[in-house]
Formats: structure tokens, C-alpha cells, sequence
């Protein structure tokens, strides 16, 4: 195991992290804080209570996914890209290193920031409404399932990707579509019966209600379904991934 | 000498179907600077980037140090530093940084005493803190050669190390070159500078249309294929030559006022001394003669023609 290259790759990657630290981390934190203000005070107010739980609480674990979901994807998805776009992959490919070693650098770094701003944007929160998680050590274990498995997404797309223009199509047109549609700010309970049965189509579903569940012990689906679904869409990233290192597929000629 | 690298039977073949290697077979020496010439297009590009795993071969193996490239990837990779043609760089990056990162890469530990000798060598130790994008195409030039050189390979590719880069700056890149050598690097570089493989190469392959058309000491090519060419300057302009000068195949230039002849070192007679004395006989007088060698550029030039 080449422990340095991982470790290169992923200090390098962390420090594009803190040189953008506006864009990284100031900016979903905004607009997290905008969204507690929009749909926490406007629509908390005429909405009491789900499930026993504020709205305004109720909303948290859905907001923190939302931008866990979207920044492990754009992170991910542009540590790869740029490489391949700037030509700097040349270095990567010609290193002394493992593809399994290379996936572990980028996607390790997008996880890592993905969690970091997932706890930010909770401690957040912590100052709009009050918070209680009851399984503290579940709510890390499906932070960091949810950023690594979107991470190797985001990668995925990044090695996708020719263009700026694919770069962003998949988060926008797919991935922020089903992470509004998929529960964050509601429960599904609360949908008409058919859209309810449309709903649980939607993978982020089941990622929002077990990361809900960890909160507040309250969920749209069982918890081991949520995890099975999570563990379930990881291996299919990882499938990927293999595929396209071992055909070097938009990589190697 | 023995084989630091050894191609046999490569081959390439795109997506497209473009075949860019033809079953090419090549042996680079330890310590060697060899310069791999060719058209737009040969190959050579295609060649390094499979050796150095950037592309996949189609047919064929490569050894590196005598270490399969593909079966003990991590062992032949880490013996080789690439420079390759484009500028890549991380624009945001400082000097010190992308360097230091490079030699993480390869799996070497810090060494910050080792970096500084590589900047100071390349001349760029006063801008060891500057971002790469504020740097001038021949710094950011050397900074790749510096991230090449951080893991203290034993094999440099320098693909086309001088293009673009002015005359002053090139003449020092190949001071560079020749220390790197020195301390025991082999270095293999394309280029289209002809005059650049003449002045640094100890052996020259020449590879057109994915072929390797010829393999051969620096020297010894231009002895073998060098020609030589006469030129006299004649006292009074001549018109027409007489037929009894007509198999040396002379050309008549600048008005009558020079005879050109083009001769064969390595032929059994260049036939100078016949040619002056039929020149007496024919009452062609001159008051000056000059030789000149072909470059190796007229060598390439017509070896590329005829492959």
C-alpha cells in the first residue's frame, strides 16, 4: 500500500478545501441558515408539529443531508474532474499507485469535508432550535455512509464528465430534484397514498428517514431498510468504479 | 551497456482503429540520452505514455528496470519521472507544494533538503512560494521537471522539453539535461528541434508512422548517412556545363557564379579529384571551394520521406 500517495492526494485535496474556504464551507452554511429561516420560521409557523416534533427540528437531519448530499457529489466529482481537465492526471496515472489507493485519496477528501460541513451546518441548527439525538453514534455512522457513498458517486461523475456542463446536469437535474422530493423537509406519511408509494422509489428516502431516525427516533421506513438501501447503493458505486478503472474508461487511451 | 528500458513487439491500436504503434521494438541503455525523433503524429507521445501508464498497450511488453510495467506497475513506475508535452500544472499551487506533493505520489517520504537541491539546480528557489500561475511558460517548464525529479527517478522523459521556449532558456535547459546525466539519470526526450538531438542525444531513433525506421549512435548516423556536398566558386559564370561533366549530376547556382556537388563519404571514391580535373580540362576555373556536412535534419527529412 503506497500510504503516502493516499496521503498526498488527500492533503492536497484538503487544502483546495480551505483555499476555497468560502465556497466550501461559508457558503452551504448560509444557505442552510436561509432555509431554517424560509421554511423553519415561515412554513414552521403554520406548520406545528410532525410527529410529535417541531417543524423546525423535524427539518434538521433533512437539511444537513441535503447539503451532505449535494457538496460529497460536488466535491468528488470535481477533485477528479479537475486533474483530467487541467491535464494534471497524467501525474496520477503515471504514479506508482493503486487505483483502489487513488479512489481512497479523492473520495476520502470529499467524504472528510462533506462531514466536517455536516457537523457545522448541525451545530448550526443548534443555535435555531433546540436539538436531542438520541443514537449519537447512528447519526455518525449514516453521516459518514451517506458522504462516503455519494463521494464515490460524485467520483464516478467527475470521471463521467468532459464538460463543465455534464459536471453539473447529474447534481442539479437528478440529485437535487430527489433530495427535495425524498423527505427533507416533510414526511412522507404526509403524502397522498399514491405519492407515497411513488416516494419510496426514491433512494434519498431512505437515506433521510434513517438519518432522521438516529434524531428522533422517528422514521418513514425501518431503519435496517434505510441501512440496506445505503449499503446497497455503496456497493453499486464501487462496482462502477471498478469497471471503469479496470477498462480505463475516460481515463487511459 | 545494459537495458534500463526494453520494448518488444508493441503495439497500439485506438478506439478509432488508428494504429499508432506498429510492433515496435526498442532498448534504451542505462545512462544514456536518447532522442526519439519523428513527424507530428509517429508515435512518440503514444510510446512514452505507455511507458509510463498512461495508456494501455494493445500487443506487446515493457520492461523498466527489468519490471514488467503492468505485472509490477508500482516498481517501474516509481524508477520514472515523465515531463510530459503540455504545460500541466496546478495553476493555484505554489512551487514548494506541487513539487512536495509529486514526491508523495510516488510513495517517498519527505526530503525537504533534496527538494531544495532540485529547485536550486532548476534555478527556482526564489520562487519556491510563488503560485505556478504567476510564473513564466519556461519556469513552469522547469517546476514540471522538478516534480519530475522529486522522487529521484533513474529515468527521465522529457517529451518535446524545449518547445516553445526561447533560444537562451533552451541552451540552459540542456545544461540541465547534461548534469542530470551525469549524476547517472537516463534520459530519453522527443523532440522536433533537430538541432537539439544533434547537440545533447548519444543515440538517435528515428520513428515515423508508428514504426521505429532506424535506431542508431548519434555519430555513427551521421557518419553513415551523413553527405557531404562541394562547393566551387567559380572565377567566371558559366551558362551551361559540357557533357563531359554531366554523370556528376552538378548543380549550376546563383547564375552560373557556383557549382554545387553532392558526394558520398562513405563511398569507395567521392570522386573529387576527378571531378577538379575534368573541371581543368573543361577550362572552369574557380577562385574558392568550400565542404559542408548534412545536419541530421537532412537526414531525418529524407529518412522520413523514404519510410
Amino acid at each position: 500500500m503506497n500510504h503516502r500517495a493516499i496521503r498526498a492526494i488527500y492533503l492536497f485535496e484538503m487544502a483546495r478545501t480551505w483555499r476555497t474556504l468560502l465556497q466550501s464551507i461559508v457558503s452551504p452554511v448560509v444557505s442552510t441558515s436561509l432555509y431554517f429561516v424560509v421554511f423553519g420560521a415561515a412554513i414552521g409557523s403554520r406548520i406545528t408539529e410532525v410527529e410529535g416534533v417541531s417543524y423546525g427540528t423535524f427539518i434538521v437531519p433533512g437539511l444537513i443531508m441535503l447539503s451532505v448530499l449535494t457538496q460529497s457529489i460536488a466535491n468528488a466529482s470535481f477533485g477528479i474532474y479537475f486533474p483530467k481537465f487541467s491535464g494534471t492526471i497524467y501525474e496520477i496515472l503515471s504514479a506508482p499507485i493503486s487505483y483502489f489507493e487513488i479512489v481512497l485519496g479523492y473520495v476520502g477528501a470529499a467524504a472528510t469535508k462533506s462531514i466536517i460541513l455536516g457537523l457545522i451546518i448541525l451545530a448550526t441548527a443548534g443555535l435555531f432550535v433546540p436539538l436531542h439525538i438520541h443514537h449519537p453514534v447512528w447519526m455518525l455512522a449514516f453521516l459518514v455512509l451517506t458522504a462516503v457513498t455519494f463521494s464515490l458517486f460524485g467520483f464516478i461523475i467527475g470521471i463521467w464528465a468532459d464538460g463543465f456542463e455534464k459536471l453539473q446536469m447529474i447534481p442539479m437535474l437528478v440529485v437535487t430534484p430527489l433530495t427535495f422530493l425524498g423527505g427533507s423537509f416533510y414526511s412522507i406519511d404526509m403524502l397522498p397514498p399514491t405519492w407515497r408509494t411513488v416516494a419510496l422509489l426514491n433512494p434519498v428516502v431512505y437515506l433521510i428517514s434513517g438519518f432522521r431516525w438516529s434524531f428522533y427516533e422517528i422514521a418513514d421506513v425501518s431503519v435496517s431498510v434505510s441501512i440496506g438501501m445505503t449499503l446497497a447503493f455503496l456497493v453499486v458505486c464501487l462496482i462502477v468504479i471498478w469497471w471503469i478503472f479496470r477498462t480505463g474508461y475516460r481515463l487511459k487511451n | 551497456m545494459s537495458s534500463i528500458i526494453s520494448v518488444a513487439n508493441l503495439s497500439k491500436t485506438y478506439g478509432s482503429g488508428f494504429k499508432a504503434l506498429k510492433n515496435v521494438n526498442l532498448d534504451i541503455k542505462r545512462g544514456e540520452i536518447f532522442a526519439l525523433l519523428g513527424p507530428n503524429g509517429a508515435g512518440k507521445t503514444t510510446l512514452i505514455s505507455i511507458i509510463c501508464g498512461i495508456a494501455n498497450p494493445s500487443q506487446g511488453r515493457v520492461l523498466v528496470g527489468g519490471e514488467d510495467i503492468q505485472t509490477s506497475y508500482r516498481k517501474a513506475r516509481s524508477l520514472i519521472g515523465l515531463v510530459p508535452q503540455e504545460l500541466h500544472t496546478d495553476a493555484f499551487e505554489s512551487v514548494w507544494a506541487t513539487v512536495s506533493f509529486s514526491r508523495g505520489l510516488f510513495g517517498k517520504p519527505k526530503n525537504p533538503d533534496y527538494i531544495e537541491k532540485v529547485l536550486k539546480d532548476l534555478s527556482l528557489w526564489d520562487k519556491k512560494d510563488n503560485k505556478i500561475i504567476t510564473l513564466s511558460g519556461g519556469m513552469k517548464r522547469r517546476v514540471m521537471i522538478a516534480k519530475a525529479l522529486s522522487h529521484e527517478p533513474q529515468i527521465l522523459f522529457l517529451d518535446e522539453p524545449t518547445a516553445g521556449v526561447d533560444v537562451e532558456l533552451r541552451k540552459g535547459m540542456w545544461e540541465v539535461v547534461r548534469g542530470l546525466q551525469q549524476s547517472g539519470v537516463t534520459i530519453i526526450l522527443t523532440t522536433h528541434y533537430i538541432e537539439e538531438a544533434e547537440e545533447m542525444a548519444d543515440r538517435i531513433g528515428i520513428i515515423n508512422k508508428g514504426e521505429i525506421v532506424l535506431v542508431e549512435d548519434k555519430t555513427t548516423l551521421m557518419q553513415k548517412l551523413g553527405k557531404k556536398r562541394l562547393t566551387l566558386h567559380l572565377q567566371n559564370k558559366v551558362s551551361s556545363l559540357p557533357e563531359s561533366l554531366a554523370h556528376y549530376e552538378l548543380e549550376l547556382c546563383d547564375d552560373g557564379a557556383t557549382l554545387v556537388y553532392d558526394y558520398d563519404t562513405q563511398g569507395e571514391r567521392t570522386g573529387i579529384t576527378s571531378l577538379l580535373g575534368d573541371l581543368r580540362t573543361a577550362g572552369i576555373r574557380f577562385n574558392d571551394l568550400d565542404t559542408t556536412q548534412s545536419s541530421l535534419e537532412d537526414i531525418f527529412v529524407d529518412l522520413v520521406r523514404t519510410s
